[in-house]
């Protein structure tokens, strides 16, 4: 079996002894205290520190550096950047309240313009039927008192013509200026 | 029926465990095995400068460092992309942290804590991939990077401060006859705080491997019913990649404490 020569290697290694210890395949206790191997090992970590100390100092954390830097910076300018396309928004928001209250305004003025306009021309036009309406009434009146004069003149000279024909019928000759008057002073009754 | 499931299962497992009783042969588990350091193209000596196992899976992670922060970094977007923001999300970790606990005038000790972040991180999970090296798991690694920020520390802390930093280990908000007893108590875990950071990420990072090992050692025995170390294995490996997580995080803040403590040493 693997494990038996492996074992019997083992078994061989420790007969040879501590003589080659360090890089036998076994260890004999804890390889961590083998002494011999002290001075190589910290040699090579002294290197290693040393490596990754001027790797770390030349190179890469200045780069980390400046990248976070630059990263923070662009953020710091995008905030300012927002922040500012949000003033401009609420700039531009404003300005449209702005103009559609002004737009508003505007139409309520042409409306009560229009409103007074069509006042003036309604009074106007109230006025000049007004004023043809009391003409028209005013030559009615006139007429109506023509007539009515007219009628009142029929009346005296049918009521003349009737009495001298009354009178004549009686048999009487009448004087027709007396008549008028007594025609006259009737009708005034 | 889970409940029923898992009986069932576990009568499997103790039937099988009599009648496949496997020799003691097969039961050969050396959970310490993946630690050791071999030189990478034989040979047999492991000078300071051989080039190893630790060597390779710690240049590994360079790359790793390299491919995330730099490669990955190259567009440069304004918008990342994946591995980009991987990246920043890397930076941002480790320098809020640092600033936050550290405090704004440790900024400039940011690179050098990045750097232990990134090493220890990424040899963490590229020490979870099978069959390579976790150079985290050696004490040696450990305590280095752990001596490097208790070294610096305490400089730093004298620099800035002079004796004041001595003010420290005098807590001014005790009753006085305390205070000699408490900067003995301070002192001493002043001390210890290099070998607790150094064994803590350390001995995480061995003894979960090593928990692998285990179980897999389980999975080569148990013949049929191998299947249950291996879900135990996919659970530990789950939790693994957390503490492989963690420990970089806690390495790292600790770190961070110790520093704020180097440059405000005031309780």
């Amino acid at each position: 079996m693997a494990n038996t020569t492996h074992e019997a290697a083992g078994q061989a290694a420790d007969a040879a002894g501590h003589a080659a210890a360090g890089h036998a395949t076994e260890a004999a206790g804890m390889p961590q205290l083998e002494f011999s191997t002290f001075p190589n090992q910290i040699f090579w970590l002294l290197v290693t520190l040393v490596v990754i100390y001027f790797v770390l100092t030349r190179v890469a954390l200045p780069r980390i550096a400046s990248v976070l830097a630059e990263r923070h910076g662009t953020i710091t300018n995008d905030l300012a950047a927002a922040e500012e396309l949000k003033l401009k928004a609420l700039e531009a928001e404003e300005a449209y309240n702005k103009a559609l209250a002004d737009a508003r305004a505007e139409a309520h003025k042409i409306i009560a313009e229009a409103k007074a306009d069509i006042q003036a021309d309604l009074d106007m036009a109230i006025e000049k039927a007004d004023a043809e309406i009391a003409a028209k009434s005013a030559e009615s009146e006139k007429r109506i008192a023509e007539i009515r004069a007219g009628a009142m003149e029929s009346v005296t000279e049918v009521a003349t013509d009737t009495a001298q024909e009354i009178v004549a019928a009686l048999g009487q000759q009448a004087d027709a200026k007396a008549l008028a008057d007594a025609v006259a002073n009737r009708l005034k009754g | 029926m889970g409940k029923l499931f898992f009986w069932v299962v576990l009568a499997l497992v103790i039937v099988s465990g009599a009648l496949f009783a496997p020799e003691e042969a097969h039961l050969a588990i050396h959970p310490m095995d993946q630690f050791v350091v071999k030189p990478l193209f034989g040979g047999e000596a492991i000078h300071w400068y051989t080039p190893t196992n630790a060597t390779l899976w710690m240049a590994l992670a360079v790359l790793s460092v390299f491919g995330l922060l730099v490669v990955g970094t190259r567009g440069r977007a304004i918008i990342p992309s994946r591995i980009q923001s991987v990246a920043e999300l890397a930076y941002g970790f480790v320098y809020k942290m640092v600033e936050d606990v550290a405090g704004k005038d440790a900024v400039k000790f940011f690179p050098y804590i990045m750097t232990l972040f990134m090493f220890i991180v990424l040899a963490n999970f590229l020490g979870l991939l099978p069959m390579s090296f976790a150079t985290t798991s050696h004490i040696a690694v450990t305590a280095v990077m752990a001596a490097l920020v208790f070294i610096t520390v305490t400089v730093v802390g004298f620099v800035k401060n002079g004796a004041k930093f001595l003010g420290l280990f005098w807590v001014k908000s005790a009753p006085l006859p305390l205070r000699p007893v408490l900067a003995v108590i301070e002192l001493i875990s002043y001390f210890v705080r290099p070998v607790s950071h150094s064994i803590r990420l350390g001995g995480n990072i061995m003894a979960g491997h090593a928990v692998l090992k285990v179980f897999a050692g389980f999975a080569a025995a148990l013949g049929m019913f191998s299947f249950l170390p291996v879900f135990a294995i996919t659970a530990v490996y789950a939790l693994e990649v957390l503490v492989a997580f963690i420990q970089a995080y806690v390495f790292t803040i600790l770190t961070c404490v110790y520093l704020k403590d180097a440059l405000h040493p005031s309780h």
